[in-house]
């Protein structure tokens, strides 16, 4: 029954084997020099600023609640959606209440200004 | 085919561990994190047999697809809530840690 | 395919989930210093959802595939929610506005939250259980932390979220094992597998005690309690008392239908459990409530106490002999207790001068002689709580009492009886600090907090002289149980 994932296993294997390979041969045959450019996180790119913890405003929450509560309805509609030709009219029109339902929350959150950044 | 009892054990353990980390951890956001591990680890649990036992029905039934959807649906609208007062906390507290926040005892 | 008769059995949860969304959207532009009218309209819709819960109460109607079920059962219950809701919406008019959290929100909230436990009461359906747990909930952990400037509450809120979520994470896995063992949901499905004998015996039987565990919480029965005095205190007041009577009332529905229906032949292993549990409540809360200075702490402590009673009478669940009797004693027992609290949790909020403040034995010095009708009403209560013979809460716990004895738990009873005696102490000393000990207090009472006192008065008076009308509503209430 495991079997069939033998090949998977192989390439789990190889993959390992060829990534270790090549940074045991880099390290081992390659030059060393180094500098403090070189030892510097991103070599050809922006000298990084300040500590990588900084604190994200707290309105971003609220956006972040927000949208996992408007996402979630996709759970909702998806199946809806693939079965919508055979549940015909009725089925519509419960979708439009949800979807309704749905927006007295967008409209709720919009007139209390949560949409809003500043 | 992997046995039905594998995800039965594969979803308690993985409750557990949410269980564990919902009574051990003292940051607030981390025993939400542990209380959707629970959540998310039941939705395995009903997956799992309601697939096996669509099989050994022979034709599909909805009930478990509904109900994971259910769970997904309300599990999200805890995560809301839950943040939302995590974060009122943290604005007159500063902090999240609740053995910190002990105004109320008797 | 949906029919009219499916509409027609959850109408009046339609009405209070649809009137909540309008309310809210009409609150949009309601100005903040006219949410009177919220709470005019919040009270409105209630009635008329009320209107039709009177209206549709002696049927019995499945409805939605079996989904949901609409019986006296259920009916009783939703009057109980729809009643409570409205008393909390006349306590907290003037309370909200006093504590300077005057929003709007606060009414859908709390129609909301009874949307959640109307549908409670009528789930036949493991997944419409969840769901109306979820409804009933998400709302009143909002609710708690509404005061949104004070520490307290929020802290309260944090709390009763937390234990909330995990609390429900254990009913979902306990729904989630009974699916496993049974591959249904609804309640005839795995009432007749259980009946045939097909289910798997270990996995029903241990998400039959998830279930316990995940209602435990939400009754606040020990072990599962610890929340409860923490909440009770920091939330807004009328809050506290909607919570006290009426989430208490959602969970013990849930509770008495999921047990009744779906785990009768697992009494044999359920019941020892349960008179532990019920023990326990009844101790802890009596011997803790002893030890408490605030009101609110010793008040939330009591009604942990009630719980137990009442799960002393539910212990019997599998007896099919006393279940009826069962019920109806504990719809009753939920009635007075209701009745009692909301009187008992309005005086607390004409004493709290601020959020919090106010609210010790000691503020109450003097009141029974500067206010004397609220000193008796106050009387009246806590008699009432103690189970004082001849008052209603005597009838309730006799009533209770008795069916704990015909199921032969006298053991049970004696703990009860004990308790009960023991709790007469901190319910006569708030009477005595009202009456004995001298204070000057300044009370500025709200004619709407005046009325609940004096209609929870004058009901609890009246009832006690007629208990057995009452009664046998709830009697004819238990006969359509499914």
């Amino acid at each position: 029954m495991l079997m069939e994932f033998l090949p998977l296993l192989i390439i789990l294997l190889l993959a390992v084997f060829i990534g270790v390979f090549v940074v045991v041969l880099g390290s081992t045959f390659g030059p060393k020099r180094p500098g403090q450019r070189k030892n510097s996180p991103y070599e050809s790119g922006m000298v990084p600023y300040g500590p990588a913890k900084r604190r994200i405003s707290v309105r971003y929450y609220l956006i972040a609640v927000l949208f996992i509560l408007f996402d979630i309805e996709v759970v909702f509609l998806v199946p809806w959606a693939v079965v919508v030709r055979q549940i015909g009219v009725p089925g519509l029109v419960f979708m439009i209440i949800f979807v309704l339902i749905l927006e007295v929350a967008h409209l709720y959150a919009w007139k209390k200004g949560a949409l809003e950044w500043d | 085919m992997i046995p039905l009892s594998w995800y039965l054990i594969l979803a308690a353990v993985l409750f557990s561990v949410g269980m564990f980390g919902a009574i051990s951890r003292k940051n607030a956001v981390a025993v939400l994190i542990s209380i959707e591990l629970m959540l998310n680890a039941v939705n395995i649990n009903i997956l799992a047999f309601w697939h096996y036992h669509s099989q050994s029905l022979g034709y599909t039934e909805i009930n478990g697809l509904v109900f994971a959807a259910v769970v997904i649906i309300a599990a999200a609208a805890e995560v809301a809530i839950g943040l939302a007062i995590i974060i009122a906390v943290y604005r007159l507290r500063k902090t999240v840690v609740a053995s910190d926040i002990n105004v109320l005892k008797g | 395919m949906t029919r009219m008769i499916d509409i027609y059995s959850i109408l009046p949860v339609m009405i209070v989930a649809g009137w909540a969304l309008l309310l809210l959207v009409v609150d949009l532009w309601i100005p903040r210093h006219r949410k009177g009218i919220t709470a005019l309209l919040a009270a409105i819709g209630l009635a008329i959802a009320l209107g039709f819960v009177l209206a549709s109460s002696g049927n019995t109607i499945l409805g939605f595939n079996q989904m949901v079920v609409l019986d006296g059962f259920s009916s009783f219950m939703q009057v109980l929610f729809l009643v409570s809701g409205m008393v909390a919406v006349a306590l907290a008019y003037d309370y909200i506005q006093r504590m300077n959290i005057n929003h709007g929100e606060f009414y859908v909230l709390m129609m909301f939250s009874i949307a959640g436990m109307m549908l409670m009461s009528q789930a036949y359906n493991l997944l419409m259980v969840f769901l109306a747990l979820e409804l009933l909930s998400i709302p009143l952990y909002v609710l708690t932390g509404f005061a949104r400037t004070r520490l307290e509450s929020e802290e309260a809120s944090l709390k009763y979220f937390l234990l909330g979520a995990f609390a429900s994470g254990f009913v979902l896995y306990g729904t989630a094992l009974i699916f496993s063992a049974t591959g249904q949901l609804d309640f005839v499905g795995i009432a007749a597998v259980v009946t045939a004998g097909s289910a798997n015996s270990v996995l029903f039987l241990i998400g039959a005690a998830l279930l316990l565990v995940g209602f435990g919480f939400k009754i606040a029965a020990v072990p599962f309690q610890m929340w409860t005095p923490d909440v009770y205190q920091g939330a807004p007041t009328p809050v506290t008392a909607f919570m006290s009577v009426a989430v208490k009332a959602a969970g013990f529905a849930a509770l008495m239908r999921v047990f009744l229906v779906l785990f009768p032949s697992l009494s044999e292993h359920l019941t020892p459990i349960l008179w532990v549990m019920a023990a326990l409540t009844m101790i802890v809360g009596n011997i803790v409530a002893l030890a408490q200075n605030n009101i609110k702490r010793m008040l939330a402590y009591s009604a942990i106490a009630h719980a137990g009673y009442i799960l002393m009478a539910f212990v019997a669940f599998g007896n099919g002999e006393v279940v009826g009797n069962t019920v109806a004693a504990t719809l009753f027992y939920l009635v007075a207790y209701g009745l009692t609290s909301f009187g008992a949790w309005a005086l607390v909020i004409v004493i709290e001068r601020e959020y919090g403040k106010g609210i010790l034995l000691d503020d109450l010095a003097g009141i029974g002689k500067h206010y004397p009708w609220l000193g008796v009403a106050m009387l009246v209560f806590m008699l009432s709580f103690a189970g004082v013979p001849l008052t209603m809460g005597f009838w309730g716990k006799f009533y209770l009492f008795r069916t704990a004895v015909q199921a032969g738990y006298i053991g049970l009873a004696i703990i009860g009886l004990l308790t009960s005696v023991a709790s007469a102490y901190y319910y006569l000393r708030v009477v005595v600090y009202m009456f004995m000990k001298p204070g000057e207090p300044k009370l500025q009472i709200n004619p709407w907090v005046s009325l609940v006192i004096g209609v929870a008065a004058l009901a609890v008076l009246l009832l006690s002289l007629i208990p057995w009308t009452i009664l046998e509503l709830a009697s004819r209430a238990v006969l359509l149980l499914q």
